[in-house]
């Protein structure tokens, strides 16, 4: 009977280690990348200039911009990672789907706090129905609701998240264009490339930190997901004995 | 008789189905572990076992439906994958739940699948279907009217309707009086002279007592021996009770389950 | 080709068979939709006056809770008795059956905007027939849009135990454009300044949202329901 069992877990485990050994080996090389950048980015948002309409205030782009573009990096990866699961059967697409899909609900989260922070200096509001706001509220909603699938749907609900994830980012575009025309009191996205180097810098700067954390949190949670799959092969195995 | 049917050019036609060590996982829980088995054309097979054996994830399997977490089912050099749709095509499912449509009469039922199967002479062959299901005065009933047999008979054609050269049963006794049981056993080894694959799930030891041509027993989603003694009905008891006096150890999942209740199962069942 | 038509027919007339003998679809979804409307009223209407603008809103939302209604009891029938399971088991593109059950679904929500329509225009005075052919376009795309991505979510849900709950939890938040496109077009038609090109905007986004999301749902039918 062991025979058959080792047998069985070969192919699944010399696959997963591969993957192991890759995150095993991003991971901490991805944690000094944005740790560095984190630490740094404080010094650098401090000298940079004073904006002398928003204050203080201006300085919560520096967190606000980034968390955002680590969310559509999340649902990117989310809805790439969904097609190949769905198609190709991969299960390691599927732990980075997961992974994903949480990562971009606490990113998105931050970028919803950051916001009315904002708001609440520029609009003399915390809650306005701006554009972006809008849509990330709408994303958050779609994120959610993939992450209340997997957890209420039972037995085989990855190959139904995975076509739910699929859905999220191919939304993407229509909420962008929707909630513009809808709705705009939301600075125009192009000041951002056209922004000063004073202010530019320290903005690449923390975009950059985001993204490498985001990096390296997805590389932890999808090992974690990896090391939940291989513990529920041991349970299965050691039930057999 | 239909088994004369030649079937239709592009279907992919097959004489045995091949499992090799599939098993099929939910998440923490095994349907099946280890399965392997070959059936050939010709044969009767009969799944035992208590409820929650995996009987019916390994009639799924079957059909084409389920697919395994590892192993393979090949039907005859193909996989399901492979084949897709035309291996379908020679694939008959009853299930325990009839798959017909309570609101539509019996004829309209078998046309809508004879349309799904794209069968050629649908009219004729509906017809046929629904004399040998003994339903030709009822054909233009819905079939929310029909008792429990009737229902029964009409699923079964329905099943086989396209000839299919797999022809899978959940749990075909159930609900059947003494005579339905003997129309259908006749009707079974009428498939078997036709060369049919035959894989029944069934409770019903006595019913099916010297039709099998093999008798796989499933317990916790893995097959046993059948034991020694004369009748299936003694071989099944011997092989489910455990031989090893329940040494099993008792798993989070309530693994620990005295090795009487199973059989307990399968007897109210028949009962 | 001509196959594929084939049995996306043969599963719409099922459909309409079964509906027409029992219609329970039918009246359920249409005294749902219609006391939905009611329930609105009672929101938007202060001092016998409705609130301004407050009709494409009560539209196409009673739609959307409707539709959301009619799709869960469509796929409720097919899995009562196993059917789904001979439907997918019949050698066809599993796809066309994904077309009949959403043409099934299409019909069933036209009849019920027809009288929601009459019945808005009614109680709310709107202006709703003054461009009946816009008006019609951006129901009928809205239509398809909530309803391609409803028919999928919801055939995909028929093996879940919660799926009663789980197919609006996924369903109004990925439509949420559809929603913004058909309020906004509708709106743009009523408002006392008809904008015309405005409308004719939300139409043409409202247009591309199908044919993207159509796509997708054909695409991803066949792996989604296998298990």
């Amino acid at each position: 009977m062991r025979a058959i069992e080792t047998s069985e877990n070969m192919p699944e485990n010399s696959e997963g280690r591969g993957q192991l050994s890759m995150s095993k080996r991003l991971f901490p090389v991805l944690t000094v990348v944005s740790l560095f950048l984190f630490v740094t980015a404080p010094i650098i948002i401090v000298r940079a200039p004073y904006e002398s309409t928003m204050g203080l205030v201006q300085k919560i782009f520096y967190f606000h911009f980034p968390s955002w573009m680590a969310m559509f990096l999340a649902i990117f990866i989310l809805g790439v990672a969904s097609g190949i699961y769905l198609f190709r059967r991969t299960p390691a697409a599927d732990r980075l789907a997961v992974a994903a899909a949480e990562l971009a609900v606490i990113f998105g989260l931050m970028g919803l706090i950051t916001g009315p922070l904002w708001g609440v200096k520029a609009w003399g509001v915390w809650w306005q129905w701006d554009a972006r706001l809008t849509m990330a509220v709408i994303l958050e909603l779609i994120l959610v609701a993939y992450l209340l699938l997997r957890q209420y749907g039972g037995a085989g609900s990855e190959r139904l998240a995975a076509g739910l994830g699929i859905f999220a980012m191919a939304n993407v575009p229509f909420l962008y264009v929707s909630t513009e025309m809808w709705r705009t009191v939301h600075p125009r996205t192009s000041v951002v490339p056209t922004l000063p180097v004073e202010f530019g810098i320290p903005l690449w700067w923390s975009f950059a930190g985001f993204i490498v954390l985001c990096l390296a949190l997805l590389s932890v949670r999808s090992r974690l997901e990896e090391q939940r799959a291989t513990l529920e092969r041991l349970y299965l195995a050691l039930e057999e004995e | 008789m239909r088994s004369s049917h030649v079937p239709h050019p592009d279907t992919a036609d097959f004489e045995q189905v091949t499992v090799s060590d599939v098993s099929r996982v939910y998440g923490r829980r095994r349907a099946l572990a280890h399965v392997s088995l070959t059936c050939s054309a010709g044969q009767i097979i009969g799944l035992l076992g208590p409820n929650g054996a995996g009987k019916s994830t390994l009639l799924g399997l079957l059909s084409t439906l389920i697919e395994p977490s590892t192993g393979e089912v090949r039907y005859g050099d193909r996989t399901a994958r492979e084949a897709g749709a035309a291996l379908r095509a020679q694939v008959g499912f009853l299930s325990h739940d009839l798959q017909l449509y309570p609101e539509l009469s019996a004829r309209e039922n078998l046309e809508f699948f004879a349309g799904m199967y794209s069968l050629d002479r649908p009219a004729e062959r509906v017809g046929e279907a629904l004399t040998s299901a003994g339903l030709a005065d009822r054909a233009d009933d819905v079939v929310e009217g029909f008792s429990r047999g009737m229902r029964q008979r009409l699923a079964l054609e329905r099943a086989l309707l396209h000839s299919p050269r797999l022809v899978l049963f959940d749990e075909p006794f159930t609900g059947l009086d003494e005579a339905a049981c003997v129309a259908l056993v006749m009707r079974l080894r009428a498939l078997r002279t036709a060369r049919r694959i035959i894989v029944l799930a069934t409770h019903d030891l006595d019913v099916v007592d010297g039709l099998l041509d093999h008798a796989i027993i499933l317990r916790r989603g893995r097959i046993r021996e059948l034991g020694d003694g004369r009748s299936l009905r003694e071989r099944y008891r011997a092989a489910i009770v455990d031989r090893g006096g329940g040494r099993r150890p008792a798993g989070p999942d309530g693994g620990g389950v005295t090795v009487a209740r199973p059989v307990k199962a399968a007897e109210e069942h028949t009962a | 080709m001509s196959g594929f038509l084939k049995v996306a027919w043969l599963v719409l007339r099922k459909d309409l068979r079964v509906e027409s003998r029992n219609r329970e679809m039918l009246f359920t979804t249409l005294f749902f939709a219609v006391s939905c409307v009611l329930v609105f009223s009672f929101g938007f209407v202060r001092g016998g006056q409705a609130v301004e603008g407050a009709a494409s809103g009560i539209l196409w939302i009673t739609i959307a809770f409707s539709g959301t209604l009619a799709l869960g009891r469509a796929f409720e029938r097919e899995r009562n008795h196993d059917a789904l399971r001979g439907l997918l088991l019949a050698p066809v593109d599993r796809p066309a059956i994904y077309l009949g059950k959403l043409l099934g679904i299409l019909l069933l929500l036209a009849v019920v905007e027809a009288v929601v329509v009459v019945l808005v225009a009614f109680l709310f005075r709107a202006p709703l027939f003054q461009y009946v052919w816009r008006l019609l376009t951006l129901l009928t795309l809205g239509t398809i849009g909530f309803a391609s991505v409803g028919t999928l979510f919801s055939a995909m849900l028929v093996r879940t135990t919660n799926r009663a709950v789980l197919l609006p939890v996924l369903l109004y938040p990925v439509t949420i454009p559809v929603l913004i496109m058909g309020v906004s077009g509708t709106a743009a038609l009523l408002q006392p300044e008809p904008d015309l090109a405005m409308a004719r905007l939300w139409i043409g986004l409202l247009f591309s949202f199908d044919a993207v999301f159509l796509t997708l749902a054909f695409w991803t039918f066949e792996p989604v329901m296998t298990e």
